[in-house]
């Protein structure tokens, strides 16, 4: 099977576990996303004939929804919270730091694949701010200092 | 029928007549970019905006998608209108600099650029009406393109601004563009649009090239004329 | 649990009883999302050990959020609800041999008055706790949010019971209307009017949706009721679905509330089990069931048409809304909408009665609101406090005040569709009609609160470039004009403003909020028009004398180094990411002002605070 082929058969299976209906989009690109870490091309052109809809209706709610990305991401992805609350205790200068530490912007992976840089509005952790989820770990109370030392871990437990 | 006050004048309209109309109907213009004939409507681009006023309460509201109503009190042309369609005009100035149909419009309405807002230069003429994308999906039935992302970054086009598969060529979308944004370029026996090239028919009468042979293949497979039966332009019949 | 369609509610809370009297021991610990980052979850597990160890049968539950976020993980002892604070694993064996087996208090993991320094052994003892009235958030405390049974000791549907089989929809619909109920998302609709109309429409099949897409940013109450207490949400729905005639129930809830589906997935499927959802609930003619949808990153799909696109499977983009959702909503079908805490107040209201609930609260605001105090305060957390209770007393008697002892500035609330309040009107009531009045919106709940190190022109500017990414994209006035109001904020915070900037910013204002289709367009303006309104004095020094007076905007601000201050450590030196800062060992350093890019990295490390902003 090739890998297209392959993409489109797990899809297929998607859209059918959610009843197969058109109203089920979201959900059906949750899964993809979930399975394939983003949406890849095949993916969507087959959902589309699987939910007969238009190609054009699955790409428009591809890329109106921020949680989705049609590119790949890296193996771990970094959201940084920029709500008001994380924002007034210095949110902005934290973005600012991982954006040097990893050499890489909002919506971008770094070359070696091991991280995404997202930023996301408000996980309601407020307490914490400023907050930085990585993958499901949440990171209270970040500073600066502290940026370089979690990104070392990461990296020491990818390699382990 | 219902009976209405627009601009001091009383008019009637039958049910379910939407303002748009209504005033129009009785000699009052109003403007408008997203709407049009052939394609439902959306209330876009806010040009049509008219005040009204039911009991106590006063609203701006799109004339082209609120329904006349008994008692309604309309001002076409109250300071909170003007503003809007100003704004509106300038914003749209601002994004399509280069769009003489808006240039014109503006200078009926007597409207300037606001130079407070930096000109686009990646628009090019569309202004964001959604009527092409509303005929592709309504009349044609093939929704070829379509809106994607959101904010200021929405655009509209074929997927991944690839060639789509499943467009007939028919130019339907250039047809009903306000602004003359999509590009479509006819040479010889071929059409260009939307990157993608078809190949033109000629007419078993008059020998001219009128429409794409996916087009006319389309039409057959869903209406069930043979296309031996399409083959003749539409001045021929 | 038995699966008996004519076992009553009364009759399971009876049957279990039992087991959960009054005097019951037990240790409960805050497992809500920012417990959990703070590793409540360990504490939980080192607990339960140690439990073992000790030989002692005493349940261990991990409740819902109790409120008081700052000091978590929390823990409370019953049934003499000691209150300890800033547990770690390493006070868990005191815990448990001291407080669990002789109820001796470990003075230590108390809470402390900052200023008295008395400690204070429980939560109505506590400045935070003390004038709240936690009628809807105090049962997050009393329950494991995934065992349905203990929602029902805590007289869980009771009130579904007594609707299916005292009243009638209509006389569900006027208690509702009794207590005067106004919605709790941030429109503050009355709800029985909205449940009225949908009722009285015609369309089959009608729905009843919870929003649960609480996307304000600081607000995060939605989250901690759904996590914390989903059945008190699910039975609200059932009821309303019963008063309305629908029989078909959504949540919708944001991508961005892992926890929160989950917990609501488990509560839906015990509730079935139960036959509390799903045919002939309690053995009556009346079925109804929930499906959940979850959103995938866009503020836009708040907005009620914006939903109803989301489930039907589109983009969230809103429509205009001159006939109303209880007419045609969802699949053009009559739709009731209702934010989850306002579903939450449901059961309650069925429960105590509707004169109770009016008892609580103002002329024109009815019951209690859930709020998150954030930012620059004291004690960050949520809070429940009955309607009428003025901004001062929640930011200084609940929130304990500034901290740092800085000096207080404004409290955001409503989110980006709402304003900055100053110092001058804080003894405004929290009240739907009265914030209207300042410029501002009660909103869902979320309230920021600022200090003098807040420019105030950069919360504008933040809440327009927030704006400008969540507008869908649809409407001119919207798309286009946040654009626009946007760069013109970004340059007066970059010293670009120009003379004239302020007055178009009104302008465009008066324009974007009367010719936007939808709310999000349409209340734009409010941050800027509210912060223009309260510190216009703010914006005249960007743009006229190129200061920024609280040390934010970086493009007009300088960093140096204080001589007397700085000890010459060097550690400035070692984070600055340009090589701005230099100088020799144990010697006073400096900042080359053309390099430095004022990024904060050295006044984050500086110990002797050596470093001024300008």
């Amino acid at each position: 099977m090739t890998k297209a082929s392959s993409i489109a058969a797990t899809t297929k299976k998607i859209v059918k576990k959610h009843g197969g209906g058109k109203s089920a989009m979201i959900a059906v690109l949750q899964d993809i996303q979930e399975t394939f870490n983003y949406l890849p091309k095949e993916a969507l052109k087959a959902a589309a004939q699987a939910m007969k809809v238009p190609f054009s209706r699955v790409y428009e709610a591809a890329t109106f929804y921020t949680a989705f990305s049609l590119k790949p991401r890296g193996k771990n992805i970094v959201k940084i919270c920029t709500g008001t609350a994380c924002h007034v205790r210095g949110a902005s200068a934290l973005q600012d730091k991982f954006e040097r530490s990893l050499c890489i912007k909002p919506g971008e992976m770094t070359p070696d694949g091991q991280f995404s840089l997202e930023t996301v509005n408000c996980v309601g952790a407020c307490a914490l701010g400023p907050v930085v989820v990585i993958n499901t770990e949440y990171h209270g109370q970040v500073t600066m200092a502290k940026v370089d030392k979690i990104i070392d871990k990461i990296k020491q437990e990818g390699a382990q | 029928m219902v009976n209405l006050t627009v601009d001091g004048k009383n008019i009637s309209a039958p049910k379910g007549t939407m303002l748009l109309e209504a005033i129009r109907g009785a000699g009052i213009s109003i403007p408008t970019l997203c709407a049009h004939e052939a394609v439902s409507r959306s209330g876009a681009c806010r040009l049509c905006v008219v005040e009204i006023k039911k009991g106590n309460r006063t609203r701006i509201v799109t004339s082209c998608l609120y329904a006349a109503e008994d008692g309604l009190i309309v001002n076409t042309k109250s300071d909170r209108v003007l503003n809007v369609r100003r704004l509106v005009m300038e914003l749209l100035l601002a994004r399509c600099p280069e769009s003489e149909v808006l240039q014109k419009m503006a200078k009926e309405m007597s409207v300037e650029a606001q130079p407070r807002f930096v000109a686009d230069s990646d628009k090019g003429k569309c202004i964001l009406c959604r009527s092409c994308v509303r005929v592709c999906e309504e009349v044609v039935g093939v929704s070829a393109i379509g809106l994607f992302s959101r904010g200021s970054d929405k655009t509209i086009g074929t997927p991944y601004n690839e060639k789509s598969d499943v467009c007939i060529g028919c130019g339907a979308c250039v047809y009903v563009c306000p602004t003359g944004h999509i590009e479509m370029t006819s040479t010889g026996d071929k059409r260009k649009i939307w990157g993608r090239t078809f190949k033109m028919q000629t007419c078993d009468k008059c020998g001219k090239f009128f429409a794409p042979v996916d087009q006319l293949k389309f039409i057959s497979k869903k209406t069930g004329v043979p296309m031996s039966e399409l083959t003749v332009c539409t001045e021929c019949r | 649990m038995k699966n008996n369609s004519d076992t009553q509610p009364q009759q399971l809370k009876d049957d279990l009883k039992l087991n959960y009297g009054p005097n019951k021991k037990f240790v409960a610990i805050c497992a809500g999302t920012g417990c959990r980052a703070y590793g409540s979850l360990k504490v939980k597990e080192a607990l339960e050990a140690e439990l073992k160890k000790q030989n002692m049968n005493v349940d261990v539950i991990a409740t819902g959020c109790l409120g008081f976020c700052e000091k978590g993980p929390m823990v409370v002892i019953h049934p003499d609800k000691y209150f300890y604070q800033s547990v770690k694993v390493t006070d868990v064996p005191e815990i448990v041999s001291k407080t669990v087996a002789k109820g001796e208090v470990i003075s230590r993991l108390l809470y402390r008055h900052p200023d008295t320094k008395k400690t204070m052994f429980r939560e109505e003892d506590m400045p935070f706790y003390k004038k709240q009235l936690r009628v809807v958030f105090g049962s997050n405390g009393m329950i494991d949010p995934t065992k349905i049974d203990d929602y029902l000791v805590i007289n869980g549907y009771q009130a579904l019971g007594k609707v299916l089989s005292e009243m009638t929809p209509e006389g569900v619909i006027n208690e509702v209307k009794k207590a005067g109920l106004r919605g709790r998302g941030g429109g503050g609709f009355h709800t029985a009017v909205k449940w009225e109309g949908v009722r009285k429409a015609h369309g089959e099949p009608k729905y009843v949706i919870a929003n649960g897409d609480e996307g304000d940013p600081g607000a995060y109450m939605d989250r901690s009721l759904m996590e914390g207490n989903p059945h008190s949400i699910i039975e609200g729905m059932i009821i309303g679905g019963y008063a309305v005639g629908a029989n078909e129930g959504y949540i919708y809830v944001r991508n961005e509330y892992p926890l929160a589906v989950t917990h609501l997935n488990i509560a839906i499927a015990a509730a079935r089990e139960a036959g509390l959802l799903g045919k002939n609930i309690l053995g009556t003619d009346f079925s109804f069931d929930i499906h959940i949808n979850k959103g995938a990153g866009a503020f836009v799909c708040g907005e009620s048409s914006a939903l109803f696109a989301s489930i039907e499977g589109r983009a969230g983009e809103p429509r205009a809304k001159y006939v109303h959702a209880v007419e045609k909503g969802l699949w053009d079908k009559p739709t009731v909408l209702n934010n989850v805490e306002t579903w939450a107040n449901v059961p309650l209201i069925i429960n105590k009665g509707a004169d109770w609930y009016s008892s609580i609260g103002t002329e024109g605001s009815k019951g209690t609101k859930i709020f998150s105090l954030v930012g620059k305060i004291m004690n960050t957390g949520l809070i429940e406090v009955p309607m009428g209770t003025t901004l001062y007393e929640i930011i200084y008697d609940m929130g304990g005040g500034i901290p740092g002892g800085r000096k207080f500035k404004a409290v955001q609330t409503g989110g980006p569709s709402g304003g900055c309040i100053p110092e001058s009107l804080l003894d405004i009531p929290v009240d739907f009609d009265k914030l209207y009045e300042v410029g501002s919106m009660m909103g869902s709940g979320g309230m920021i609160v600022m200090d003098d190190t807040s420019c105030m022109v950069d919360v504008a500017r933040y809440f327009l470039a927030f704006l400008k990414e969540e507008s869908c994209g649809k409407c001119v006035p919207c798309r286009e004009g946040i654009r626009r109001m946007s760069d013109i904020l970004e340059d007066i915070c970059a010293g670009k403003g120009t003379e004239g900037d302020i007055n178009l910013l009104e302008t465009m204002s008066q324009a974007i909020a009367d010719g936007s289709l939808c709310a999000l367009g349409g209340s734009a303006p409010n941050p800027v028009l509210s912060t223009i309104k309260y510190f216009r004095e703010e914006y005249e020094a960007h743009i006229k004398d190129h200061r920024c007076p609280a040390g934010v905007c970086k493009a007009l601000i300088t960093y140096s180094i204080d001589p007397e201050k700085c000890t010459g450590c060097g550690l400035c030196i070692k984070v600055c990411p340009t090589q701005a800062t230099s100088g020799e060992k144990k010697k006073a350093h400096t900042i080359d002002k053309d390099k430095c890019t004022r990024c904060g990295a050295c006044i984050e490390s500086c110990k002797f605070e050596a470093i001024n902003v300008k």
